[in-house]
């Protein structure tokens, strides 16, 4: 009997072996950001609400760490987010928001519903900004150090789980 | 009740299927003489019908729209045209996999009905691996895809209405490779059968070489159609994208190529033993694979199917269970198979080995260029693989296997020299070379092209040279058959050079009234106009083409604007000659008041579509000659014995 007729269902196992390994693998759907870890781009948006000034990239570099949440009213998940958000602001992080393809009245409507937990909010009606720290769905929460450096992508919404999380790289970011 | 009937036939059909697999068992163990061995072949055929029975009911409950039927209500619509609801039955999950479970007895039926030239025992083992297979899919379909399930409370309407899906293309190109691999299943059969009872003879290739032709033509015309589809249909551009879905149709497409050819070999010379029963093995496990590839969504894929892990697990499961089964058949009895006869390198069977080698070959980049992803995902990294890698890679075994593939069919079995054919090799090496020189010098092309079409049109001249010197009525169909494939290969190499080498591309702003030219067409802008739809506006460019001093035809690229959601796209047109296309797409307004415009002259692009529809053409005319061939090889049989029957009534 010669080795070279089992190579092929050895070659065949390894398959099997590589497929049922990937089946049992989650889909990762997300996709990271290449911004982390760089720089801000320049940008300047125009406020998305009457209550709260717009968002000007030079706002991150001031010294302090910030969250910039991507967001939008349409987007149920940002709902179910709010209350976290609600928290991480009461544990003093400065929440910027930015509201994607949005409306100024939608916009308030969703904010005297759920609450408004930012200090800014822009309006990003081309998805410009989102697309520039390279976000690819609403929501998504990035840390910002105080020299505007981007150190932490969350995607998705953020549960309870992720507030001490997001806590700690608010820290290691220097707040 | 047509519903349950149909459940119920395909239930028993389940049934006969673990008969026929332990009819065939207990015979091989016990011998062809026991009671048990009389019921394979009747099991196989009733289970053919049963399982016609159950797709029919199917194509009923389509048809007559019966919306307690959870698969209609969901797939259906009462206002569906006929024709529609009708190519609805299969274009879904469950009812693909009826129809595949369809195909697969009635081939099984057909076997066990006509085919008398193998030694029973091998006839059985056939038999009860094809029972075995087909169990599995019954399996998959009564225990997890039960196509006849009814709905608690009747729909009120069904959902399927999609405008998109209801397009005659869509409706046959399934199918289409469906049969192709299915086709494969029985070749499979057959080679496992030849396997357990070590009886790998010419008679096993020729039982086995209709239904690799049949899967063939039917593979070459799901692949044809398919690209034409791609690239006419959807506007994408180009007819071949090397996406996983499309590789998933191409493997199976390599190695029955190779199959065939091998088992051709096998049915005249004897030879190639072990290396047919390989590729009867591996043809049939890329149509698995390809399935499980395309169904369980580990690969991303341009083509949106509707993806189910727990489906993608059960196939992989199928897969590992006859693949994996076969596969440790060989290694256990390849060995003890005798390599069969020997033959010189330069000998038809050579030039024939060469082809299976780089095919061989040529399979071997195609799967591990669409696996490679699912490697470097385990290590969390993600890649694409593309044209740069399977264009250059694949020519580099493609080219050789072109070159020799226009001077085997000249040599001759066993012993043969290039001697005798210096006269047709000259002739093939200096069209070659005259038109590498003569392309290089007159259009400067790149390399790939350049070769390409260099060698489609000594390969052209050459797929006739096996005619040559023959009575054109006295050449056999399946020579015939044999000449057109190969010309139909030239003729669709022709075409991919000609479209990578010679399309011209044009970008024109111009105002209502004026004209531009690409390649020999003229296009003038006649005038830009406003076009509503229902949820749509768009800007239509209505322009007049005219190739050379022929009539102007108008036509009327769009660029479309949806509101909800906010979308632009394009709607292209294509105008088709018997040369090639002329591909125009409508572009924004520029600052100064002029229109853009995309044009493409695509010369020679339809010589691929062209090309496949002659392979097939060539497949089926062998397919023609081979069962006349062996129709009336068993005439002259009985004829043989009942001229004995007399000989001896009259002693």
């Amino acid at each position: 009997m010669s080795w070279r007729m089992w190579l092929p269902l050895m070659v065949f196992f390894g398959f099997l072996g590589l497929a049922a390994y990937q089946l049992t693998q989650p889909k990762d759907e997300a996709i990271k950001s290449t911004m982390v870890g760089k720089e801000l781009p320049y940008f300047t948006l125009p406020p998305a609400s009457l209550e709260r000034p717009g968002v000007d990239s030079r706002y991150f570099h001031d010294g302090k760490p910030k969250l910039l949440n991507i967001w939008a009213s349409w987007c149920l998940p940002c709902i179910a987010e709010a209350p976290q958000l609600e928290q991480l602001k009461e544990q003093g992080a400065d929440i910027v928001g930015v509201a994607i393809r949005d409306k100024p009245t939608d916009v308030m409507r969703f904010l005297s519903q759920n609450g408004n937990p930012y200090s800014r909010i822009g309006r990003d009606d081309l998805s410009e900004v989102q697309l520039g720290i390279g976000s690819s769905g609403v929501p998504e929460t990035f840390v910002i150090n105080g020299e505007g450096i981007i150190t932490y992508q969350h995607i998705g919404d953020i549960r309870p789980e992720h507030v001490p999380v997001l806590l700690e790289e608010l820290r290691k970011a220097g707040g | 009740m047509i519903a349950e009937i149909g459940l119920a036939a395909l239930w028993l059909a389940a049934a006969l299927a673990v008969l026929q697999l332990l009819g065939g068992v207990l015979t091989l163990r016990g011998g062809t003489t026991s009671d048990i061995a009389a019921l394979t072949r009747p099991a196989a055929i009733m289970q053919g019908g049963l399982v016609a029975v159950s797709f029919a009911s199917l194509l009923y409950v389509f048809a007559i729209t019966d919306l307690s039927v959870k698969l209609v209500a969901m797939n259906s619509h009462t206002l569906k045209p006929l024709i529609f609801k009708l190519s609805g039955a299969w274009g879904n999950h469950e009812g693909s996999m009826l129809l595949w479970v369809t195909v697969m007895a009635l081939a099984g039926a057909l076997i066990a009905g006509i085919e008398r030239r193998l030694p029973e025992k091998t006839m059985q083992a056939t038999l009860a691996a094809q029972g075995f297979v087909a169990l599995g899919f019954y399996a998959f379909l009564l225990l997890s895809s039960n196509p006849f399930e009814r709905l608690a409370q009747p729909a009120a309407e069904g959902l399927g209405l999609n405008p998109l899906l209801q397009d005659i293309g869509l409706a046959l190109h399934p199918p289409t490779l469906y049969f192709g691999y299915v086709g494969l299943s029985v070749a499979f059969s057959f080679a496992v059968g030849a396997l357990v009872t070590k009886q790998v003879t010419p008679d096993f290739a020729r039982a086995m070489r209709p239904w690799i032709l049949g899967a063939w033509v039917f593979l070459t015309l799901g692949i044809t159609a398919g690209s034409y589809w791609a690239y006419y249909e959807l506007g994408w551009g180009g007819y071949w994208f090397w996406d996983p879905v499309e590789n998933a149709s191409l493997m199976p497409w390599l190695a029955a190529t190779a199959l065939l050819h091998s088992a051709s070999v096998l049915a005249s010379r004897d030879a190639l033993r072990v290396w047919t029963i390989m590729l009867g093995v591996v043809a049939f496990s890329m149509s698995m694979l390809g399935t499980f590839l395309v169904r369980s969504g580990i690969l991303t894929s341009v083509h949106a199917f509707a993806v189910d892990p727990e489906r993608g697990s059960f196939i992989l499961f199928l897969l590992a269970l006859y693949i994996g089964g076969a596969l440790l058949l060989f290694a256990l009895r390849a060995g003890s198979i005798s390599e069969g006869e020997r033959f010189s390198v330069a000998s038809r069977e050579g030039a024939l080995v060469v082809n299976n080698v780089m095919l061989s070959a040529i399979l071997a980049v195609v799967l591990l260029g669409t696996l490679y992803p699912l490697l470097t995902e385990a290590f969390d990294v993600r890649v694409s693989v593309g044209p740069p890698y399977f264009n250059p890679v694949g020519a580099v075994f493609a080219f050789p296997m072109l070159a020799v593939m226009a001077v085997g069919p000249l040599l001759r079995w066993r012993q043969d020299g290039f001697g005798r054919l210096t006269k047709e090799l000259a002739l093939v090496g200096a069209l070659v070379l005259s038109s590498l020189v003569l392309f290089a010098l007159l259009f400067g092309m790149a390399l790939l092209p350049l070769l390409g079409i260099s060698l489609s049109i000594a390969l052209a001249v050459a797929s006739f040279l096996p005619l040559k010197g023959r009575k054109l009525r006295r050449v056999p169909i399946e020579t015939w058959g044999m000449v057109i494939a190969h010309f139909g290969i030239a003729v669709a190499l022709f075409g991919m050079a000609s479209e990578s080498a010679f399309s011209t591309e044009r970008l024109a702003a111009l105002e209502e009234g004026q004209t531009t030219q690409v390649g020999p067409w003229e296009v003038r802008l006649q005038a830009v106009e406003p076009v509503a739809g229902p949820n749509w506006t768009a800007i239509a460019g209505r322009m007049t083409v005219a190739y050379g001093e022929g009539e102007p035809i108008t036509i009327a690229p769009q660029s479309r604007n949806f509101w909800a959601p906010p979308q632009q796209t394009t709607e292209s047109v294509l105008v088709t000659r018997w040369n090639g296309q002329l591909y125009a797409v409508m572009g924004e307004e520029s600052t100064d008041g002029r229109w853009q415009l995309r044009l493409w002259w695509k010369p020679f692009v339809t010589f691929i579509w062209y090309g496949g529809m002659l392979i097939a053409l060539g497949g089926v005319l062998a397919l023609i000659g081979r069962v006349r061939k062996d129709l009336k090889r068993r005439y002259v049989t009985r004829k043989l014995a009942e001229r004995r029957v007399e000989m001896e009534n009259l002693t």
